[in-house]
């Protein structure tokens, strides 16, 4: 390890190391960012619910938008397979469904960044994927 | 780097460790890497979660699930499951007490909802064997804008305005100490921090310095800076072989990056520090005993003045302060003074850590602000108390404090509401107690701990405290009389008034707030000889029910001592001269003919 010359050496390494502590940070308050979670049951693996979350990870990060996306289980859409929930800050959560790179590129160019509606969306009876399960 | 997208992190704090999270860590890690997710999710053992009712804890970052007792076993289901399926493992998830549901994630965890975690902010998020983890979350940057923004007097100033008090017990306000011995000139100044954490049953400062050891380094690196020192000596209990490897290991890696040393950050300021053991003795953690400790001499209080700002280590100006007060500096300088004292009451700032034990369902290490009712910390943060038993009382303060009853409940914890309700804050351990406690006990407990741990050097304390036991124990053997109450009380005002050091000056306290609010109970025990919660063996009595006795002879053969006696098919006799009360007979009886007076 080479020592710590200057302050601005240790903001530029604090810049640099940021990354490593950056997602614990932001699950500490979800509430304050966009937060994603992908459908990941048997048939979400199966039908590219895997691909889907690394695509959405690295293009978000890409776009600068601070996001968390996490996986869940079956949301219980099957037959819409890869399935994401998108739940923007102070707002309720959606769900689309058929969700490719393609459909997941648009949600966020569309709905995350200008709030307008895309195609795809499931309509819904609940509050919170996970609750009472 | 490589970037990871989801973290495993495994609690590492002295409870969770003793329960294997070293092999959890081992197993989660083998797991990843059959699955081939090594470098997708990364494995880490941090600091402590608090939630210590329910370690080993694996938290999974970032969807907050919160998995508790864990086994080793559990980690492939954990892997395979959660990770890869992004099914959550149920059976290993927080169940609710009261409604019996699994609460998925810590942000709906009761426990943690009422939380503000500024001593406590790394410790259970960071690995805190890894100086780079407390680097990318603003470490050091404290220290440094001290050194090339401010000068020594604003940083004491900054600390004044916090109004932070100091966490060790008495409650001193920090940038008041920092001040004088920062104005106190000598060649040599020293900054200590007390980690000797004697109460029983508190581990807040251990698990400082086990989740966040380098908030502590920093800290008294800029202590040092604001008051003109360049040496810091760490106190530390043997008996803390984990804290003490963290803090060996920070030191060395804060050394190699020239965070601690000479010219730190290039701007000619030069600072380490060096670890002290202690044996365990509380007495030495008062600040006179501790400094004669660490200067080789007997561990005994001294009288103050002169205080350790004036002359303390080797006779220099030394600034003493708890682990804990050390832990809220960094984040006072780096959030601001005004930060800080917009949290917690008029006269008590910033947030308190607590070890909560005894009979609460959530044993374990919580950080509330000023100001929180003990109700909220015990009944909501808490979750009651176990069993579904009564609360009796919750005890403050360790041997210096006293118990508090359901009348303070709705008190807002700070440093005088506690005083004036005839107990302390004391360094944060937090005691609950239900209906089968006998307060007179809990004294004698608190009692025989200050008689064992006095050091001898003042009468009232080394004979008074011991007269005062003895006192209590005549009372809990139905062997005392009306007038030894006020003898009692007596004594302990006169202890409280002549004793040399905070030792014997406190000790009385868990006798007097007893007496204060249990004052029938001692009464029963001396009048009636009874034991109304049915602690105290000597005022127990196991008698045979005659109408329920079958005459088995199933209690006799169980009786360790021969004390019962009784031919078969006849009523059986207990011989209260030769019964140990242990119980065995009434536990082994069939028909309810065995019963406790
Ligand atoms: C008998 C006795 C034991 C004490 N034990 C401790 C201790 O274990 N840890 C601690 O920080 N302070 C302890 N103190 C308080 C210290 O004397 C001192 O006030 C404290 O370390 C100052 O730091 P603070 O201002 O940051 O609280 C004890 C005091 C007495 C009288």
């Amino acid at each position: 390890m080479a020592k710590i010359k200057t302050l601005a050496d240790l903001k530029k390494m604090k810049e640099d190391l940021r990354s490593k502590v950056d997602l614990r940070e932001k699950a500490d308050s979800p509430e304050s960012y966009v937060q994603i979670k992908v459908g990941m049951a048997t048939s979400g693996i199966a039908s590219g619910a895997k691909e889907i979350m690394d695509f959405l990870i690295e293009a978000l990060e890409k776009r600068n938008i601070e996001a968390v996306v996490t996986q869940t289980g079956d949301m219980g859409y099957c037959f819409a397979e890869p399935t994401i929930e998108v739940k923007k800050p102070g707002e309720e959560p959606i769900v689309f469904g058929y969700v490719d790179t393609e459909k997941a590129d648009e949600i966020i160019e569309k709905y995350i960044k200008l709030g307008e509606l895309v195609e795809g969306i499931i309509p819904v009876n609940y509050q919170v994927i996970d609750e009472d399960k | 780097m490589t970037k990871y997208k989801m973290y495993l992190l495994v609690c590492g704090g002295t409870g969770c460790r003793a329960s294997a999270s070293d092999s959890i860590v081992e197993n989660l890690k083998q797991e990843l890497e059959t699955k081939g997710l090594q470098d997708e999710v990364q494995v880490l053992m941090t600091g402590c979660f608090g939630f210590c009712e329910k370690g080993p804890i694996v938290k999974v970052q970032p969807d907050n699930t919160f998995y508790t007792q864990v086994k080793p076993e559990d980690c492939a289901e954990i892997i395979e499951e959660h990770i890869v399926k992004g099914r959550k493992v149920n059976r290993l998830l927080y169940e609710d007490p009261e409604n019996k549901k699994h609460i998925e994630d810590s942000k709906h965890m009761n426990f943690y909802k009422k939380q503000i975690r500024i001593a406590l902010r790394n410790c259970g998020f960071i690995d805190p064997e890894n100086v780079d983890e407390y680097i990318a979350r603003d470490g050091y940057s404290a220290l440094g804008k001290c050194l090339s923004e401010l000068t020594p007097k604003d940083v004491v100033d900054q600390i004044k305005e916090s109004g932070l008090r100091g966490r060790g017990g008495g409650g001193f306000p920090t940038g008041l100490k920092w001040e004088i011995a920062a104005k106190n000139e000598a060649d040599q100044k020293y900054v200590v921090c007390n980690a000797d954490e004697g109460d029983p049953g508190a581990f807040m400062d251990r698990s400082i310095l086990e989740g966040d050891p380098h908030a502590v380094l920093e800290a008294m690196a800029i202590c040092g800076y604001s008051m003109g020192a360049t040496k810091g000596l760490i106190y530390i209990r043997a008996e803390y072989p984990l804290a003490i490897k963290r803090l060996k290991i920070a030191l060395e890696q804060a050394r190699e990056y020239g965070l601690l040393g000479t010219d730190i950050l290039g701007t000619g300021f030069e600072f380490d520090i060096e670890i002290r053991y202690g044996a365990g003795a509380f007495v030495c953690g008062e600040e006179t005993s501790l400094i004669h400790s660490m200067e080789g001499l007997r561990g005994e209080p001294t009288i103050k003045p002169p205080y350790p700002a004036e002359k303390g280590y080797l006779g220099k100006p030394t600034n003493v302060n708890n682990v804990e007060t050390y832990a809220n500096i960094t984040a006072i300088i780096n959030k601001g003074a005004n930060w800080f004292n917009k949290i917690g009451t008029e006269k008590s700032k910033g947030t308190k850590v607590f070890a909560l034990a005894g009979k609460i369902n959530n044993v374990g290490l919580i950080e509330v602000p000023m100001g929180t009712t003990l109700r909220e910390v015990i009944f909501e943060i808490g979750g009651g108390i176990k069993d579904g038993k009564k609360f009796k009382a919750v005890q403050t303060g360790g041997p210096s404090g006293g118990c508090l009853t359901e009348k303070h409940l709705d008190t807002p914890i700070d440093f005088d509401n506690l005083l004036a309700a005839g107990s302390m804050m004391g360094s944060g351990g937090m005691i609950v107690m239900d209906e089968d406690n006998c307060m007179v006990a809990t004294a004698k407990f608190y009692l025989d701990f200050t008689v064992e741990e006095s050091c001898g050097k003042c009468s009232p304390c080394r004979i008074g405290n011991k007269r005062l036991y003895e006192l209590l124990d005549r009372i809990t053997q139905g062997k005392a009389e009306m007038e030894d109450l006020q003898r009692l009380r007596n004594m302990c005002y006169v202890i409280k008034d002549t004793s040399l050091c905070g030792l014997g000056q406190t000790s009385p306290n868990p006798i007097l707030s007893t007496l204060d609010n249990f004052w029938d109970e001692y009464v029963a025990h001396i009048t009636d000889h009874k034991c109304p919660a049915g602690q105290c063996k000597d005022l127990m009595k196991y008698e045979v029910v005659e109408e329920n006795c079958v005459g088995c002879t199933a209690c006799a053969r169980v009786c360790p001592v021969g004390a019962i006696s009784g031919d078969k098919k006849q009523t059986h006799y207990i011989d209260p001269a030769i019964c140990i009360k242990c119980g065995a007979c009434e536990e082994r009886c069939k028909f309810d003919a065995i019963i406790v007076k």
